[in-house]
């Protein structure tokens, strides 16, 4: 479905998750990658209790706030291929040790070669996939 | 008690962003990715934003050396790049553009979208399986 070029929104919105993810690092010296948070604080025992409250306020600022802008949810996306992407997601972010947040926000910001090569490997992947699936096969999203 | 209440702002301004931002609709996320088709260059711009604020700030939290309550900051990454970098990046990427979602907005839309429910539970399915994986070799 086509959206349109935000551009106000997106500098404020991503102006936020700067600012988050720089006052983990001051407070806590955390970095905030959501894959490892989220990740540790289900299979981890120790420092859960930074990373439950991270991921609760997270889920519940951005669930009100889509709750009171009243947009709609995206229904009808192929269980299986639901499945698939979030399987490889886990799996690769595990792997490849981060995701957007981690390696595209908190990597960079650290200046990291690691995080550098891992950005332009998954938006170049992700880039392919959505050609793929768009221009080439024609038909999932 | 302190630490959490910090990292319960983090999440609320993370989550609060992500939702502002626009990056919580994946059909966003995937026409960002498709420069060929209708391109939505929304998603480089919340990177930019984000960065503009980030950048400075760990650059600040470096020459501090220490965090704001004087705890040691983790130590520099390492810049070694290994096949589980590119392999795994390059996994994550092919499932962020299956269904648009990264493992942020896919949190952040969990009491709205009941398929970030089923993705969630696919993502840590997944990130298990990755465990079963043998550890690097030296790091």
């Amino acid at each position: 479905m086509p959206t349109a070029f935000t551009p106000v929104s997106a500098l404020i919105g991503g102006a936020l998750i700067g600012l988050a993810a720089t006052l983990l690092f001051a407070t806590l010296g955390r970095i905030a990658g959501i894959s490892g948070i989220v990740t540790a604080a289900v299979e981890q025992e120790s420092e859960r209790g930074w990373r439950i409250g991270f991921l609760l306020g997270l889920i519940l600022a951005a669930g009100l706030w889509l709750a009171a802008s009243g947009v709609a949810p995206r229904t009808g996306f192929p269980l299986p291929w639901l499945i698939a992407a979030g399987l490889l997601v886990g799996f690769g972010t595990r792997l490849g040790s981060g995701c957007t947040s981690g390696h595209g926000i908190c990597g960079l910001s650290r200046l990291s070669r690691r995080s550098l090569v891992a950005v332009l490997v998954f938006m170049g992947f992700g880039a392919l996939t959505v050609y793929v699936l768009r221009h080439v096969i024609g038909g999932i999203a | 008690m302190k630490r959490i209440a910090f990292a319960v702002a983090a999440g609320v301004l993370f989550g609060l962003g992500l939702a502002v931002s626009g990056m919580t609709n994946p059909d966003k996320v995937l026409n960002f990715l498709d420069p060929a088709g209708q391109w939505d260059p929304s998603l480089a711009l919340v990177m930019g934003g984000a960065l503009a604020v980030s950048v400075p700030g760990f650059a600040w939290l470096r020459r501090r050396g220490r965090t704001l309550a004087n705890e040691a900051l983790p130590a520099p990454p390492s810049s070694r790049l290994d096949a589980r970098l590119l392999v795994g990046s390059a996994l994550f990427g092919i499932g962020w553009g299956i269904a648009g979602y990264c493992p942020g907005p896919a949190l952040a839309n969990l009491t709205h979208a009941a398929e970030a429910i089923v993705f969630v539970i696919a993502l840590l399915a997944g990130s298990r399986l990755a465990r079963l994986l043998p550890a690097p070799a030296n790091r």
